[in-house]
Parts: structure tokens; sequence; C-alpha cells
């Protein structure tokens, strides 16, 4: 929200001083830089994308045909990842894990965040100190012993596994979003409707919450996407072949010893990204607010 | 009847009584509502991390619980010269990633942060790598570094620009150079959007001022743009380095590690010994050996925020 404020602001005066800039001096330090920035930035994607649509026969063969194109463009390999591998279920798979993990975070985290910010208890600045704190606790560190928990729980090879360990990063990113959003709705709100003799409940889920949809919607696809893009966690915990999540699966069963299915290996990371890069693109402005203001805060 | 009415009554009274107070009192409800973030983070973030901590003093396997000895696994790591050139590579690629990623990325910020046509298009592209799952952008790269069929290769031959096919993964320094370069592909992005989000704050007042009074466009960035900017630099690039200090998916897909452990960094060589060699104990010794740095990132960090008070003479 803070955000969006902010990027509107230096528009008011048209560029400040670009007119003193002449048009030959912008083409060299402004477009010419930006487009070789957003052609390296993008061409692993139009890589992946040309490849999955390429027959085996040219994406060898150099020589007779331009790399760079596809002359007789296929769906093979999308053919064969959708209907002979377990693609399908891994879709399936990250799809529930990611959603559960999200609403179980945006669960804890609208509570945690309503009361560090606004009940005030004693030692909540600690508390939100504590929760900054545990964002900054690497998913590197934790593995180890979280596949021993995971183990000793008889959660291990079972969507719970992640389910329940994704919050880890999840909640205190959430909270720490939330207590921002929070923070901008004024105190006189929640007074009034403490006059009128609301509860603290009702203040939350009549006055907080519908201010803060867009915070909500922040957190929530921004964590939704961070557990579409875990690995480790799922690496570990997950043994099964039916059990894996898309990142998982495309890597450790699309890649067999010796032979790489590099049509197979790009159709399956280009439909694996294409759920989030979907969401990323409906909501780019919350994604940037989210992203920029976690940092900021 | 009377009696009877007046002996009840008392009972639900006070339960309300005590449910309201309950209810007004800030820290019993504070207290219910951090319940559930807290019970999850304690679970499976607090004691993870303690269990980490012990079992990197235990001989533990996967499998078996594993019993107290010492620091033994310290004292073997100590001597182990993979671990010390796991800790080199960590350090080179944290390093390196970093400083390339703050300098481009700055760039690119500065770059968005003129008035340009399609700038939210432009915004929203460039941010795509770090959308994207990183292990399956790193499939791409892991083809684009492909031995026989690299497209960066076959581009350059076709340039004229080199002679033969360069082996992107199989050479240690060029493995090594490749997956920095994987890792800054993707770390620009956050970077500049971040850097960018800064930007916007700094008044363009300033700069006309600063002109007026006759400064040049580098002095225009040294003594406008950058002292504003320092705390979010500070603070993006504290989150960079973390991320990249712990980074484990990339170098999982592109090496593995390899050739020869020139790009083991201490979190995959911690997931190679722990997990796949079932040396749970030695492996979380590795990972716990990453806390000191880490540590001590995030008090750089602070101190470097903590100059930002002064900076803007006290509060925000």
């Amino acid at each position: 929200m803070a955000t969006t404020k902010k990027t509107k602001r230096p528009e008011l005066d048209e560029g400040g001083m670009g007119y003193l800039q002449s048009l030959p001096r912008r083409v060299v330090t402004v477009y010419l830089p930006l487009l070789v920035f957003v052609i390296v930035l993008l061409f692993p994607f139009y890589w992946m994308t040309i490849t999955a649509v390429k027959p085996n026969l040219e994406m060898t063969d150099y020589a007779n045909f331009n790399p760079f194109w596809v002359v007789h463009p296929t769906l093979e390999h999308i053919r064969y990842l959708l209907f002979d591998t377990s693609y399908p279920g891994w879709l399936l798979n990250t799809i529930i894990i990611s959603t559960a993990a999200t609403f179980l975070s945006l669960l804890a985290a609208v509570f945690a965040a309503y009361a560090i910010e606004r009940l005030r208890f004693s030692g909540a600045r600690q508390v939100g100190l504590a929760v900054f704190l545990a964002y900054l606790v690497p998913p590197s560190i934790l593995f180890i012993p979280l596949s021993v928990m995971v183990f000793n729980l008889g959660l291990y090879d079972t969507p719970f596994a992640l389910i329940l360990t994704y919050p880890t990063f999840l909640v205190p990113f959430c909270t720490w979003l939330l207590m921002g959003y929070f923070r901008s709705i004024p105190f006189e709100l929640e007074e009034c409707a403490l006059i009128d003799g609301a509860s603290r409940w009702q203040i939350l889920t009549k006055i907080v919450l519908p201010l803060s949809v867009p915070g909500l919607i922040s957190a929530g696809i921004f964590a939704f996407t961070l557990s579409w893009n875990e690995f480790i966690y799922a690496l570990t915990f997950i043994q099964s072949s039916e059990n894996k999540t898309v990142p998982v699966g495309v890597l450790t069963e699309l890649v067999r010893s010796d032979v790489y299915e590099w049509g197979a290996l790009m159709a399956g990371a280009l439909i694996g990204s294409l759920p989030v890069v979907v969401l990323y693109s409906f909501f780019v402005e919350h994604y940037v607010s989210s992203m920029t203001g976690a940092v900021k805060e | 009847m009377a009696v009877s009415s007046a002996a009840v009554q008392p009972r639900p009274s006070i339960l309300s009584r005590s449910l309201s107070l309950l209810a007004d009192s800030r820290n019993a409800l504070g207290f219910g509502f951090m319940l559930p973030a807290a019970a999850l983070l304690l679970v499976f973030l607090t004691y993870p991390l303690g269990l980490g901590v012990w079992l990197g003093f235990t001989d533990a396997r996967i499998g078996r619980p594993g019993i107290f000895i010492g620091t033994e696994n310290y004292q073997y790591l100590w001597d182990d010269a993979v671990f010390w050139l796991s800790v080199f590579n960590t350090l080179l690629y944290t390093i390196s990633a970093s400083i390339l990623k703050f300098a481009l990325g700055l760039w690119l910020a500065l770059i968005l942060n003129q008035n340009l046509p399609f700038k939210s298009f432009f915004r929203a592209i460039v941010l795509l790598p770090w959308v994207v799952p990183t292990v399956l952008s790193a499939i791409a790269f892991w083809w684009i570094y492909d031995s026989q069929f690299s497209i960066l290769s076959w581009a350059l031959m076709e340039m004229g620009l080199i002679d033969h096919r360069i082996n992107f993964l199989g050479d240690p320094e060029n493995a090594r150079a490749s997956v920095i370069a994987a890792n800054v592909w993707r770390g620009i992005p956050f970077v500049a959007i971040t850097l960018l989000a800064g930007l916007q704050t700094i008044p363009q007042s300033l700069y006309e001022a600063a002109t007026l009074d006759g400064a040049s466009r580098w002095q225009l960035f040294r003594f406008v743009t950058l002292p504003l900017l320092t705390p979010i630099i500070a603070i993006t690039m504290t989150f960079s380095v973390l991320f990249t200090f712990t980074d484990f998916q990339l170098i999982y897909v592109l090496t593995r590690g390899g050739p020869v452990n020139a790009t083991h960094l201490m979190a995959t060589l911690s997931f190679q010994r722990g997990i796949s060699g079932g040396q749970l104990g030695e492996g979380a010794a590795i990972a716990v050996a990453m806390i000191p740095f880490l540590l001590a990132a995030i008090l750089f960090s602070y101190f470097g925020l903590q100059r930002r008070k002064w900076q803007q003479g006290g509060g925000d």
C-alpha cells in the first residue's frame, strides 16, 4: 500500500530533469543497457520454451538448423511429460501442499501480527524481533534436524512433512509483512469499535481484516510462490515418486543416468513455472509491494 | 425457589466476568493470539535449531540415534580439506555473486528509475527470474551450459570469438564462474526492484537543488542518491548475502559440488554427508559451522542500520 503511493509521486513532476538529456545520450545510457538487461534476464525462458517444442532431431543438429529457432514445432515432449510420466501427480501434490501451507501460515500470521502490533502485550516488541530473526534462519541449516524430527513423528514421505515444515519460513515472513499493514490502519477505527462494544475478535474480523485485504493477498501469493519454489525440504523429506513436488520430481525423475531428455526437462520446467508466473502477472503490484515492504520495514 | 436462584446466579456471573477479564487482558489475549504461530515456530524452528546443534555433537546416522561424542565431528572437519575447500567456495561464491548482484542491480534500478515508456511493464518483466522456481530455471541453465550443445559456445563460435567449445561445468574454474553467473542472473531482479523502491522515495527536488549548485551527474549520484539509499542497500544486501551464503538448489542442480568439489558449498556438503552419506551428525556439524558466518553478516548489517539513525538526524 505504502509503496504504490510512493511510486505515484515522482510521476507528478514528469520525470524531473529528464528533459535536460538529449536523445542520443539517453539511448546510450538508458535504452541500450536496458535492452541488454532484458535480453539477458529473459533469454533462459526463451531457450526453455523453444527447447520444449523442438523435435529431438533439430535439438542436436546445429549445422543444419539455427538453434535459436524451431522449424517443425512439436508437442511430443509435452505429451510425453503429461501422459507418460508422473508429472500431473507432482503438479497436484505441489498445488495441495502449497495451498495448505499458505493457509496454515496466513492463519497463524494474522493472529500473531495482530497481537504483536495491536494488542501490545508485554514483550510484544521482543516477540516481533524474534519473528524477524526467525525469518533469517535458513532452511539449509534446519533440514538435517528436521529430517530426524519428521522421521520420528512418522511424517516421512507424506505431504504433511512439507505442510508442517514450510510454515517455518512462511510464518515469520507473513507475520512481518502483515505487521506493516496493520500498522497503517488508524487506531481510531479500533477505538470507535471498542466504545461501541465490539470485542477484540469482532474488531479483528470486521474492521482490521477487511482493511488489510491487499496485505493478505500480498502475503498469500508470496507465501504460495515460496512454497511452490521450495526445494531442499521436499528433496529431503519425500522419497516415493508419487509424493514428490514439481521441482524435485523434474530433477530426480526426469533425469535418467546418461540420457538427458532435454525436451521433456524443459517442458517440465516451463509448465512448472507457469502457475507462479500467471499468479505473478495478475498481482504484480502486490508482489512488488510485499517484496519491498518486507525489506523496508 | 428464591434461595436456589440466588445460589445459582453468582456462578455464571463469575465465569462470564473472568472470561471478559481474560478478553480484556492484553497479555492473556496476546498469548492466545500468539499461540498458533508460536507453536509452529517453536516446534519446527527453534527446537530443530537446538536439535541440530546437539546432533553436531553426536555420531547419529540415518536410522540410528547416536551418542554424544563431544567435538569429534568438528575435529574431523578441522582436518578435512574438502570442508575447508567448501568454506572457501562458499565465501568466494557469496562475495563475488553479491558484489556483482549489487553493482548490476543498482545499475538496473537506476535505469528503471528514469522516465521510461512502459515502465511498469519493464519492472514486471525484470522480476521474472526471481519469481520462477530456482530449480526449474537452474535446469534451463544446465542446458545452456551443456558441454556439447551449449548455445553460448555455439553463438561465440559462430561469432568467431572462440575456436572450441567451452567446458562450462567440467572445469573447476569455469564451473565456479558458471554457477556464480547463474546465481547473479537470479539475484539481480531482487536487488534491482528493492533498490528501485528506495530510489523512488528520494525527492526530485534534491536533484534539482544540487544541479543548480553545479553538481555533475557523478556528484548527484555520490552525494544525493547513495547516502539516501544506504539504509535500503544495507538491508537488501543483508538478505541477498544470507540467501547466497546458504544457497543449495543452484549448486545441487548444476554441479552437485563437482568437478572435484570445486563448487561444493557448505550447504551442499552438509546435504551430501548428512543425507546422501547418512552421517547425520557430521552433516549437522557442517550446518552448524555456517551459523557464525550468518551471525557475523546479521550483526554487520545491524550496525550498518544503526548508522542510519544519526545519518538522518534521528528517528525515521
